[in-house]
């Protein structure tokens, strides 16, 4: 596959960068492939458009304007473009635009975010028509070329064929001509039932790289002259830097600076990390001031607003209150989320360079416009003078849409003009300065009738909201409408695609915000995850207590949805639910982020109350499966990063103080762990759903209904952190 | 100073007696295919051979290290990256974000070494990396198919 650029003037571009960076994504040139005319010592093409250069050599090069952290949005991306471009796929290659170049060029990508699950649903509209364009243009080149109407051209694996005249050419020889053309005004896209390579389990387009150690991570970059930075900032939310004793180590090895970076943060640069991570680990440093944060104290505020009178309603169906009031049975019970952190496996890192009339900074970022923000701003100087070069991410998981590395390593970089540097975050500091899943929990309470029948469910959410920590200007009447992911107005546009699935007679999701001084952020699956284990285990008690079957009860309330219904019924076919097997399963279906997902876990409880997860069977309606292949191993990483939470995942503060500063007490899911996972992809067509996320929000609900099974206790406190299961 | 024997070369380099393996291979050598996770020895991204045996290079001072013994980075495991753990790699396509990865395959290309019929109860006790992005199933699969074709 041609995954190394040849003669991308872009790419040679982005990848040199200013200072003889090696970034080993550019190959060796290849020379002439079998066509006639000898290319060598062509110029190269310029791109027809945006989205689609094409070499000299017929490499396709898709730009891509997403970000690649793991989930495989390049692949899939390069996929649309190539299946309305008609290329060849051997051929295709990526890149990725500059979000300096974006704004210079009024955002002919749009946008750069890489988040909630927004990839592909998000962009493959226009990036497809994009695509269909740069199509029509080179067909109009050839066709001009040849005398004859376009419409009497053909394509076919980046070949333009004229069946008339017998002419025949390929995209590299009239990407020239086409990038003159006007582009079309109107383009019409394939209908599904035509594509080619949207819908295969093609293989990543980054694969090999990455199994040889060539792949570069931002924590790789190595520039001529480049020295290395490693940083503490406040332990405490809101301490300021009052002081530092630099002469304690400026005398270590290697060691250049020492200096403050902003109010609240200290940097040691010396040649090697490895140098000045020892002097700052030696250095003295004072801090005033901060929160006195624990968060064993703030349980009691999450208690108290689980039954508060103060509470904003995010969705609400007939009169849940009044169901209550007439209910035979009312099922009541309280669940809980604790703070999780990030944790990707390349911790934060940015590599800047500044002098007074440019800014330059290459960085891991889900966000390159945010970036190039930050950028600008830290710097000082005006936007248009400073430049953001994304690098592939060793996970993201919603870290990296924050810009706080960026700005840090702009302002070291701003007192030595000139130099290089690369700040690399030590995993203590990772996971002190994250911003944190944040916490909740959940009062859910169910009624049934005298028959059992399902009369009201209200899911009360106390505790912190994202948007009031890091958007406050995105709370509108007291409401953070994404705390109701998964449990939403399905009829407000801006929620119809994190909305209840389920059809209740009388439901209510409200919030009592509880916002304790620790930063949140977004974390793969947002509140998705929390709000399908309140809701869903409520479901699995309710139908207990109404005497009837888990699977029966809720696809009752799945009528409207059959979507949903139809994850939750495979699930449960593939699964083995209701066999007399003797094995203990649990179930659960959510809709986030615009896709149906489901699970039947299987799992095993020994004499000591201890887990074993065995086997697990996801369904995912994505709407349309862009890269099948792709998404399964979305389904079976989202149960580690779901079921790594449900397990062990509690950052917890003391005296404001992160107390699990590295995997060794913040423990994460291992192989041993891990269960089978067979994943069912089902697209039914007609929407473009997310991938990357929303299966996480049933990894755990289907575990924890599992245990039930198993042993008769509800298990509603998390993490659960090796707990006898067997005890109440 | 020390002399060591990285991936069949012996090198001179700089390093203090406390300096990791992973910080001269990483900064010194320009070996990054060896990576930082958490520098307590806890995630294994930075897994590498001596003598044919998985360490941890981030808590392993390179001081430590005779020119007898012979290291070997995820960069030496092969030559032209075709041993089999990282054939299967590529053929289930394994990696996601992939930082994890040049860990995983030495710590599985490690216990093949010494185990080549390592079974799935072998890999649950041997096999402790950290994934974030979840690879495990594949990772197992892996090394299902890698031994398949060291045999």
């Amino acid at each position: 596959m041609g995954k190394t650029l040849t003669l991308s003037r872009r790419g040679f571009l982005v990848a040199t960068g200013a200072t003889g960076l090696t970034l080993g994504v550019l190959g060796a040139c290849s020379g002439p492939s079998d066509t006639e005319v000898d290319i060598s010592n062509l110029p190269p093409n310029p791109e027809v458009n945006a989205w689609v250069h094409i070499a000299r050599d017929d490499t396709v090069i898709v730009r891509i304007a997403r970000s690649e952290m793991g989930q495989g949005t390049l692949t899939g991306l390069a996929q649309l473009v190539a299946e309305e471009l008609g290329a060849d796929w051997e051929k295709v290659t990526t890149e990725y635009p500059t979000p300096g170049e974006n704004l210079a060029r009024d955002r002919v990508w749009g946008d750069f975010l890489t988040g909630g699950s927004q990839g592909i649903r998000g962009s493959h509209q226009y990036v497809r028509e994009g695509a269909a364009a740069a199509r029509i243009m080179l067909v109009q080149a050839a066709a001009e070329e040849w005398g004859v109407p376009a419409g009497e051209c053909t394509v076919n694996k980046g070949v333009i064929s004229h069946a008339g005249s017998g002419n025949e050419t390929s995209f590299g020889a009239v990407a020239d001509a086409a990038s003159e053309l006007t582009p079309p005004t109107e383009v019409t896209l394939k209908d599904p039932s035509e594509w080619t390579i949207i819908g295969q389990p093609l293989p990543r387009l980054d694969t090999k790289d990455k199994v040889t150690g060539v792949q570069k991570y931002g924590a790789d970059l190595q520039m001529e002259g480049m020295l290395n930075a490693s940083i503490k900032a406040a332990p405490r939310r809101n301490a300021t830097l009052a002081s530092f004793d630099a002469s304690a180590v400026s005398d270590m090895p290697g060691v250049v600076r020492v200096m403050a970076v902003g109010e609240n943060a200290v940097a040691v640069v010396a040649d090697t990390w490895w140098h000045a991570n020892k002097a700052l680990q030696a250095l003295p440093i004072e801090w005033e001031g901060g929160d006195a944060f624990n968060s064993a104290d703030f349980e009691a505020e999450l208690v108290d607003g689980l039954t508060s009178d103060q509470a904003v309603t995010g969705y609400e169906v007939g009169d849940v209150d009044e169901a209550f009031s007439n209910a035979d049975q009312i099922i009541e019970a309280v669940y809980n989320m604790p703070f999780q952190s990030h944790a990707p496996m390349e911790p934060m890192n940015a590599t800047a360079l500044y002098t007074s009339e440019k800014c330059e900074v290459w960085c891991p970022t889900q966000n390159g416009e945010a970036a190039l923000a930050a950028a600008a701003q830290a710097s000082g100087l005006p936007i248009q003078q400073c430049e953001v070069y994304k690098l592939l991410l060793g996970g993201g998981f919603g870290r990296r849409g924050m810009t706080d590395y960026v700005t840090q390593a702009v302002l070291i970089a701003k007192e030595m003009p000139g130099t290089p540097v690369k700040l690399l975050w030590s995993r203590e500091e990772d996971q002190a300065q994250g911003f944190y899943h944040p916490t909740t929990k959940a009062r859910v309470r169910g009624s049934l009738d005298s028959e059992g029948n399902l009369t009201g469910v209200n899911v009360r959410i106390s505790g912190q909201s994202i948007l009031a920590g890091i958007m406050p200007q995105a709370i509108v009447n007291g409401m953070d409408i994404a705390t109701f992911q998964g449990l939403a107005n399905p009829n407000n546009p801006r929620t119809a695609d994190q909305s209840l699935k389920y059809t209740f007679p009388n439901f209510r999701a409200d919030h009592a915000m509880r916002n304790p001084p620790v930063r949140p952020g977004f974390w793969r699956g947002v509140n998705a995850n929390q709000n399908a284990i309140y809701l869903d285990c409520l479901m699995d008690e309710l139908a207990e207590a109404a005497g009837r079957d888990p699977l029966e009860f809720r696809l009752a309330h799945m009528q409207d949805s059959p979507e949903l219904a139809g994850v939750l019924q495979a699930v449960a076919d593939t699964g083995g639910w209701g066999s007399d097997d003797g094995k203990h399963r649990g179930l659960c279906a959510f809709y986030s982020f615009g896709a149906y997902t489901a699970a039947c876990a299987e799992v095993t409880v020994d004499d000591n109350g201890q887990l074993k997860i065995d086997r697990i069977v996801a369904a995912t309606d994505p709407g349309y499966a862009v890269n099948p292949q792709q998404i399964e191993a979305q389904v079976e990483g989202s149960f580690v990063y779901g079921l790594s939470a449900m397990l062990y995942g509690n950052i917890t503060f003391v005296e404001g103080e992160v107390q699990e500063t590295n995997f060794d007490t913040y423990n994460v899911m291992r192989i041993y762990e891990m269960p089978e996972v067979e994943t069912i992809i089902m697209p039914s067509g007609g929407f473009w759903g997310g991938v990357g996320e929303p299966t996480i929000a049933v990894a755990a609900p289907a575990v924890l209904n599992a245990i039930y099974a198993a042993t008769g206790n509800r298990v509603r406190e998390l993490p659960l952190n090796y707990r006898n299961l067997r005890e109440a | 100073m020390g002399r060591l024997n990285i991936n069949g070369e012996i090198v001179e380099v700089e390093f203090d007696d406390d300096t990791p393996l992973l910080w001269v291979l990483r900064e010194q050598l320009g070996l990054t295919g060896t990576k930082f996770g958490c520098g307590v020895a806890q995630c294994g991204a930075c897994t590498v051979h001596i003598d044919g045996q998985a360490i941890r290079s981030c808590v392993y001072p390179a001081s430590a290290i005779t020119e007898a013994e012979q290291i070997t980075t995820i960069e030496g495991l092969s030559e032209a990256g075709d041993h089999p753990v990282q054939q299967a790699w590529e053929e289930l396509d394994v990696p996601q974000c992939g930082y994890c990865q040049p860990g995983m395959i030495m710590a599985v290309a490690g216990m093949l070494n010494n185990n080549p019929e390592a079974n799935d109860e072998d890999i649950d006790a041997e096999i402790t990396n950290i994934c974030r992005c979840g690879t495990f199933g594949r990772v197992r699969r892996g090394v299902h198919l890698a031994k398949t074709k060291m045999a």
